[in-house]
């Protein structure tokens, strides 16, 4: 079956991310643009998540666990998981390899909510920084847990695996790669030939509400579940 | 200048690559993203950047680059060292900041 999707999306944890982009915000935007399947996937973090998936649940989207990790070279790597376990996991080595404090006054005050959005807390840690992690060392860490790494935003000139580490390295155990909502593929491809060998997948990489995608990127996958989405990226 | 004389004149030792130490020095280049290095550097560059991932042996191999200057004390990963070693490339690791390196070496004439 061919389902719509919208697998980058940052909530109000995210430093960059808008107050508004709430669990119920994200999720009720998600059910009238249609989707039918996204990941909120914010930076170093993924204490949103487990609202989002309880939404999800209500409104009849599916919810991929995610994450958008900063790797030691300022990679920005998306980072999908089967269960929820295996996310809060991952996340325990993410943040004994972030240093640093959030200044609220910067960065934004990154909230914690409930499915209520109810406020439960703020994150404290420097949520915007780089892990002292390589890009290999996250692919194996989320590879372990059953998980699949998406390189976001290959297209752009920061934060991305081929502005920073000027191609994809040819052995990365990875098979997919994100490229922003509007860029020309072809011509990207053109551009990038080793880009051939994977898979495209367009998302919003939304901060704000009114950029979650519309039912405009399609997947074909075997069933809905969260497992069979995976297993396609 | 090589890239022997160099060391000497930074007093760095190279940690991988000390076979291609005689390279000819001809100028030098600093930055950390890998796709503006490409672009930019020129061939017998030393290239000075924090970046420790293989791949800047692979673009200093590109471009023919001299050697490589990891500074700030940056550790650098072991498969990057490796392949350094297979291909030529000299790595020096500095604890000095690039501004301090690159005043260095513009006081070598470089």
């Amino acid at each position: 079956m061919n389902i719509a999707l919208d697998l980058h999306i940052h909530s109000a944890l995210s430093p960059c991310g808008d107050n508004s982009m709430t669990p119920n915000n994200i999720v009720n935007m998600a059910s009238l643009k249609g989707l039918d399947a996204i990941a909120v996937t914010d930076h170093n973090s993924s204490e949103n998540v487990e609202a989002v998936i309880k939404l999800g649940l209500k409104k009849g989207i599916v919810v991929i666990p995610g994450m958008e990790v900063q790797s030691r070279e300022e990679v920005h790597l998306l980072c999908y998981f089967a269960y929820l376990e295996r996310l809060l996991d991952f996340q325990q080595r993410i943040y004994q390899n972030l240093d640093g404090e959030n200044r609220p006054d910067f960065f934004g005050r990154q909230l914690i909510m409930d499915e209520s959005d109810r406020l439960t807390g703020h994150n404290s840690r420097l949520l915007i920084g780089s892990v002292r992690l390589s890009v290999e060392q996250i692919v194996t860490l989320v590879n372990e847990r059953g998980g699949r790494v998406v390189p976001a935003h290959v297209d752009k000139k920061t934060n991305s695996i081929i502005s920073n580490l000027g191609f994809i390295p040819p052995d990365l155990d990875i098979k997919s790669v994100e490229v922003s909502r509007n860029k020309d593929v072809r011509q990207l491809l053109i551009q990038h030939s080793l880009l051939t060998k994977y898979r495209i997948i367009h998302s919003s990489d939304a901060h704000r509400l009114e950029d979650i995608l519309e039912r405009e990127f399609f997947m074909e996958v075997p069933d809905t579940s969260v497992s069979g989405i995976i297993e396609q990226l | 200048m090589d890239v022997r004389q160099l060391c000497h004149s930074l007093k760095l030792e190279p940690v991988a690559g000390a076979n291609g130490m005689d390279k000819e020095v001809n100028g030098a280049f600093a930055g950390d993203l890998l796709s503006y290095i490409m672009a930019n550097a020129a061939k017998g560059n030393v290239w000075l950047t924090i970046q420790a991932h293989s791949n800047i042996v692979a673009v200093a191999c590109l471009l023919e680059l001299a050697c490589i200057i990891v500074t700030g004390g940056v550790q650098v990963d072991s498969d990057t060292l490796e392949k350094a070693d297979r291909e030529g490339i000299p790595i020096l690791s500095a604890d000095q900041d690039v501004y301090t390196l690159c005043c260095k070496l513009h006081g070598l004439g470089i």
